[in-house]
């Protein structure tokens, strides 16, 4: 092979091919001939749903080692064929992009700054303050008839969560007496 | 010359003319494209500065910005208020000036008859920057390069939709065979002109003009210059005897150039 | 719908070019309207006076579909004597107790009707409970149960197949809008009358046998002290063109989030169980008998609630809920009145509420009145903010407006604050429910890094961990029982033990005997045999088979594309299509066919699946002591409605009135031209020294603020920002905020384009860059110009492009069905420059308030 390698030389081709402007295929680079859509080399496809409005545009998300490597329209969908507006074309930055946090943060009371807290602890931490402030909060009956609830704490969100997450945070929240539970639909 | 520039560059059988025809009579704004086709390219963001330009903030093409949607006000608009809204691109055009005039071979014309950088070979002369008579090539100050809109090269070799076009909600962006593209763009024409549209041109198109024929072009509802495009653009290389000499010189430069680091390499 | 949502646009856009006229009505020219064929400019609350005006015109002229109107809508009911319209009372209906600012609705009845009497064996709840005990049963957003249905009326009634009985509804309609005229139109809403009467003309040539016309509306229309009515009034006008149940037609909300449907479906909302059961509330709902007998009909589906109720206790009680013991029933908490957001807020700055959770919202700048959110966090002791990035709620505490202003000092804000990474859509399973009901479920294409996770996974775990902790405890058992018999036993899957959401989903679509899974909501008992989680969303799981995800492509389907995904309920793209066909069962006409009557089967069949009962011939009448859906004859194509009807009157289910009516908003530059009456009178407010509000139309100081000022989305950014100003590529084709004015405004202000501008109302200022644009014209009515100032709604301190939060403007003026504030329509002033800085931002406003005259009391009347 090494002996022949001259031949892959831009002038060479010029000279001896057919491109003797040397504007194209004279004039290919070794990684231009080997040019190749990343997505060709995808793992997977996995279908999904555009996380913005409610449009509910198809997606396609191609997946290599285990990394989404891009997010397009599925062309499948009766809803968007194929397409996606600009919020939609930017999923690939909002799910893999340098805004997003990966790490449980927390601030103490009075705290100035943000800590670093394990995400088991951060669980305990967080039924333990939701049962006291159910607890402080509970009312047992109100004018007489008995509601049996908690107005202790409260809950804000949900449109942009899924419907299976939704019935858990209301099946949850319900059961534990809290009725203050609210999402965007009201806002 | 050929009208078939991948023939001229030495593309004997190649598959045909590929391009966009973009529809400005049905164009959002959406902006879709230019985050498609930054997504896809890996295209860095370029800049955050609000204009005042209407709604748009994307100013102008340039080495991070391959595609721009322009908006024009024109609530005086006779009849009824505008406001014009179009995707600009690389025209890839048939006379390249940004191909004729670099000298290391990083412009190259492919077998679809499109205009790309190769990002391995361009050393950032910038010749390409003033050849283009439409200021779309631009260098990236952080490395150093020559980029501009590759109409998805690595994907349309694999039979894939440009991510611009894919994502145009509208189909204001459309790909395609450029021959195709031009029967619609014709057929698209008339029945806007029969609808009384009569600002309604096509722009780049014809093969008789100063660039050869786009191989990216577009239907504007209005003059070019409302736009910001040139009128009349010429390729800057049209003088071809000189041109000639240019192809000749850099092509010697080229050799010496590729003999020395070839030395080099070897030791 | 350009704007913000590009990629349903692409069917206007398709209609468009098959020769569809569009229209567009907005405040501002925007992309949608670079795409109209007509642009109908308008001032920003005063909808209800233009598409009131249109149903003048359509009774005027006689344009309504009159075959459509005798056979589905309730346009021959007769009406009680005592009823009393607005026309009468200067503005406001029969009924209106001032003290309490609530209706009794006892007069809006039809004529031999007793509202709610029909339904069963029981008093009246106004027989057994004070007024002020039915005011908290009316502040529980009541009107917002029973979702696609009414509230209860009797189904036999007086009616007049004439129309001319002077109490019939069609009558009664007909005064009701006699004085909404195009004089009056562009009076009220500024649009002039040559456009006011071509839009008439279109809409009213366009909608028939033959064709059929659609209303889109997003917030524009719900985000007012009069939202519902606003929709209500398109109601009227589409059940008079015969719009409703047909192909082409209907009114279509765009909603703004992947899951706001869903979300509302299975409501993680305060009122509402899955379903659109109501909540259970303190006052006639002591038990599952009264709660049954109180909330469903006689006649149509909602006879079925017990079978929904039952089932619901049985998936979340499983085997402890039994017929020995009301199913559990009494594990419910009870609402007093009103618990959204807003009243929320107020108990977390009174210190009753102490703990909250954020679940991808971010209420620090996307909620109305922003500095009262934040105040209200500030009052927690702890917030559990879960998110993508760290948005404003997660860091007012350090960095947020009242740090600048000197209002809070880090150091003594007590709110102990989890701030955890959410997983995306990209890294779990689960459904999504579009904006035309249809669910769609997403893979999990990776697993989420570091400690970002799912919802599901964060619901779960922390509910196992509580029902741990309380099993453990000794203490308050009675209290507990509830989530200790929780059913919470779902499969965990994988290293992150993430729960199956398909297992969770089964339990929504609900199962029979040995889990055998339901196909449909007529399948469920009220017996304990069945088990269903929203009854509405049964059958998402027939079969065992995940009917979410169901992915037919589009191009090898018919246009109604019935194999892609899954609509609730039963999976009908079209609500109410029985009104695509006429009374005998054949299609109105070959063009708007959908689904008709097949006589040789004896069913209903069709392009779409047709929403009734399949085997009910149009020519079948029920018996006069028919119940339930034995009582659904066969032309009440609105099977949900107590009388198979369209409502053109509604007899109840809303708490502000039996037609809509103009009214000022809130905050209003102008006063009412119509009515003595300014404002929705029983509109809701909430007075609080954080929530103050301007005084309006001839009120002195209300030429404080002479400007009205309205909110809305752009293309590139979503929502608060949360999702769009913390990525490059959006943030740079939107990289500030900005509001949006006229030349002549700009001109009357001395405001620069691109400079800035401080915009100021009784809540707070707000400083923008300035867009002077034609865009926004000034409108001209009742002999003086009316400016609009323009605000995208999505910024805030954080990301990569920061700017001022609307929401800072905005106040708390709730609409009285449910509950959301009117960003709409506002009063401002706007001046050149930037906004002052630390305190002296507050000084300026309170010298706003001083000059406006403006207390505690100011704008609350009735």
């Amino acid at each position: 092979m090494a002996d022949r390698a001259w031949l892959r030389w831009p002038v060479a081709r010029q000279l001896t091919g057919p491109d003797k402007l040397g504007r194209g295929a004279a004039t290919r680079s070794r990684r231009t001939d080997s040019i190749a859509p990343r997505i060709r080399g995808a793992d997977r496809v996995v279908k999904s749903v555009c996380p913005y409005c409610a449009v509910g545009c198809a997606q396609q998300v191609y997946v290599r080692d285990e990394q989404v490597i891009q997010i397009e329209g599925d062309p499948d969908s009766p809803v968007s064929r194929g397409r996606l507006c600009p919020k939609g074309s930017a999923s690939l930055q909002l799910t893999t992009g340098a805004a997003r946090e990966y790490r449980v943060r927390y601030r103490r009371p009075f705290g100035t700054d943000w800590e670093d807290l394990d995400l088991e602890a951060a669980m305990d931490m967080i039924a333990d303050r939701v049962i006291e402030s159910r607890r402080k909060g509970w009312q047992q009956e109100v004018d007489g008839k008995p509601v049996r609830r908690t107005l202790g704490f409260a809950s804000l969100g949900g449109a942009t969560l899924d419907n299976e997450e939704n019935y858990l945070i209301k099946k949850l929240f319900t059961a534990l007496g809290a009725i203050q539970i609210e999402n965007q639909a009201r806002i | 010359m050929s009208l078939d520039p991948a023939a001229r560059s030495g593309y004997a059988d190649h598959p045909p003319r590929m391009g966009f025809f973009t529809d400005t009579s049905v164009c959002i704004g959406c902006k879709a494209c230019e985050v498609a086709c930054k997504e896809w390219n890996g295209v860095p963001e370029d800049g955050l500065e609000l204009t005042g330009m209407s709604y748009d903030n994307t100013q102008s093409l340039g080495a991070s910005t391959w595609r721009h949607v322009a908006f024009i006000e024109q609530i005086d608009h006779p009849g009824q208020p505008r406001w014009l809204m179009a995707s600009d691109v690389c025209k890839h055009c048939t006379e390249a000036g940004c191909l004729d005039v670099c000298p290391t071979g990083a412009l190259l014309r492919t077998e679809f008859g499109t205009v790309v950088v190769q990002d391995d070979v361009c050393n950032g002369c910038g010749n390409c920057v003033a050849a283009c008579p439409f200021g779309v090539i631009g260098r990236r100050e952080t490395d150093g390069g020559a980029h501009k809109c590759t109409l998805c090269y690595d994907r349309i070799g694999d039979g894939l939709t440009p991510a611009c076009a894919k994502a145009c909600p509208t189909e204001s962006i459309q790909f395609g065979p450029l021959d195709e593209l031009r029967d619609r763009a014709q057929a698209r024409l008339e029945t806007l002109h029969e609808a009384g549209v009569a600002g309604a041109q096509l722009y780049g198109e014809d093969p008789g003009n100063g660039i050869g024929g786009a191989g990216a072009f577009f239907l504007l509802l209005d003059e070019p210059e409302v736009y910001g495009l040139p009128p009349d653009p010429v390729v800057t290389t049209r003088d071809l005897p000189r041109m000639w000499r240019h192809v000749a010189s850099a092509a010697a430069a080229l050799a010496a150039a590729a003999l020395i680091s070839g030395l080099g390499g070897r030791a | 719908m350009a704007e913000a949502h590009p990629v349903g646009f692409q069917w206007v856009m398709e209609a468009k070019q098959r020769g569809a006229t569009v229209i567009h009505v907005d405040p501002r020219f925007t992309r949608t309207s670079a795409h109209a064929d007509v642009y109908v400019p308008i001032r920003a609350g005063a909808d209800i006076a233009f598409v009131g005006g249109i149903i003048n015109y359509v009774l005027q002229h006689d344009r309504y579909f009159r075959d459509y109107v005798l056979a589905y809508t309730n346009a021959s009911a007769v009406l009680s004597e005592d009823f009393a319209d607005t026309e009468d009372l200067d503005g406001v209906f029969s009924g209106l107790d001032r003290e309490l600012r609530m209706y009794d609705m006892e007069t809006w009845r039809y004529q031999r009707s007793e509202v709610r009497a029909a339904a069963g064996d029981r008093t009246p709840l106004r027989d057994r409970f004070t007024p002020q005990q039915l005011r908290q049963v009316r502040r529980a957003a009541r009107g917002e149960a029973h979702g696609s249905g009414g509230g209860a009326v009797d189904p036999v009634h007086d009616a007049d197949e004439t129309l001319q009985h002077p109490r019939c509804v069609f009558q009664v309609l007909k005064r009701h809008f006699a004085r909404y005229t195009p004089e009056l139109v562009a009076e009220v809403a500024g649009v002039p009358e040559e456009t006011f009467l071509r839009v008439c003309e279109l809409v009213t040539a366009n909608s028939g046998r033959d064709r059929t016309t659609t209303f889109v509306y997003s917030l524009g229309w719900t985000q007012h002290t009069v939202g519902v009515q606003y929709i209500r009034t398109a109601a009227i006008l589409q059940s008079l063109l015969g719009n409703m149940g047909r192909p082409g037609g209907g009114i279509l909300a765009l909603r703004g989030h992947a899951s706001i449907q869903g979300s509302t479906d299975i409501p993680t909302l305060f009122d509402l169980l899955p379903g659109y059961l109501p909540m259970p509330h303190a006052y006639g709902n002591e038990d599952l008998d009264t709660y049954v007998a109180a909330e469903s009909l006689s006649k149509g589906f909602w006879a079925d609630t017990r079978n929904y109720m039952v089932s619901l206790l049985k998936a979340w009680w499983g085997d402890t809920a039994t017929a020995g013991n009301d199913f559990c029933y009494a594990y419910l908490p009870r609402l007093t009145g009103s618990h959204s957001t807003y009243e929320t807020v107020l108990s977390q700055l009174s210190g009753v509420c102490t703990g909250y959770f954020l679940l991808g919202q971010n209420p620090a700048v996307g909620s109305a009145n922003a500095r009262m959110q934040r105040m209200g966090m500030a009052s927690l002791d702890w917030l559990v903010v879960r998110d993508f990035s760290m948005i404003e709620s997660a860091t007012w505490w350090r960095d947020g407006p009242e740090i600048e202003t000197e209002q809070m000092r880090t150091e003594d804000i007590k709110t102990e604050v989890f701030f955890l990474p959410a997983a995306a859509h990209t890294e779990k399973n689960g459904s999504f429910t579009n904006t035309q009901r249809m669910l769609q479920w997403h893979h999990a294409a990776v697993e989420p890094a570091g400690d970002a996770r799912s919802d599901l996974w964060f619901a779960y775990h922390l509910g196992r961990r509580i029902r741990q902790k309380l099993a453990a405890s000794s203490a308050e058992t009675d209290r507990d029982r509830p989530v200790l018999d929780l059913t919470w036993d779902y499969p965990v899957r994988g290293p992150l033990a993430e729960p199956d959401a398909e297992a969770v989903l089964a339990e929504v679509s609900g199962w029979g005997a040995d889990r055998t899974p339901l196909s449909s909501y007529t399948e469920l008992n009220d017996d304990g045999s069945t088990s269903c989680g929203c009854w509405i969303y049964c059958g998402v799981y027939a079969g065992g088979v995940n009917q979410a995800a169901r992915r037919t492509p589009g191009g090898t389907q018919d246009w109604v594309a019935a194999d892609w995904g899954w609509a609730w309920p039963a999976n009908r793209r079209v609500l109410y299509n029985r009104a695509s066909a006429d009374p005998d069962g054949r299609p109105w006409s070959d063009r708007k066919a959908l689904v008709w009557w097949d006589q040789a089967t004896r069913r209903w069949t069709g392009h779409d699946v047709p929403d009734f009962i399949a085997d009910r011939p149009p020519d079948y009448r029920p018996a006069a002591d028919a119940r339930g859906t034995e009582a659904i004859s066969g032309t009440d194509a609105f099977i949900m409605q107590g009388d198979g009807k369209a409502w053109l009157f509604a007899p109840a289910g809303l708490v502000d009135g039996p037609l809509p009516v103009h009214y000022e908003p809130q905050e209003s530059p102008f006063s009412n031209v119509l009515h003595g009456q300014q404002h929705n009178p029983v509109r809701e407010v909430l007075t609080h020294p954080l929530n103050l509000y301007q005084p309006s139309g001839d009120e002195p100081g209300s030429e404080v603020f002479p400007y009205v000022a309205t909110t809305y989305r752009l293309t590139e950014h979503h929502t608060a920002g949360g999702m769009s100003r913390f990525l490059p590529y959006l943030a740079e084709l939107q990289p500030a905020f900005f509001c949006e004015v006229s030349p002549e405004l700009a001109a009357e202000r001395g405001l620069e384009h691109a400079g800035w501008a401080t915009i100021v109302t009784a809540r707070s200022a707000i400083e923008a860059r300035v867009l002077v644009t034609r865009r926004i014209q000034p409108l001209r009515m009742r002999g003086r110009v009316v400016h609009q100032v323009g605000l995208p709604w999505h910024w805030g301190p954080n990301g990569l492009t920061t700017g001022d939060a609307a929401n800072e403007l905005v106040h708390l003026a709730l609409d009285p069905n449910v509950y959301i504030q009117e960003d709409k329509a506002l009063a401002c002033d706007i001046r050149p420059g930037r906004r002052p800085r630390g305190p002296a931002l507050l000084d300026l406003v309170r010298e706003y308030r001083q000059r406006a005259a403006i207390t505690l009391k100011t704008g609350t009347d009735t």
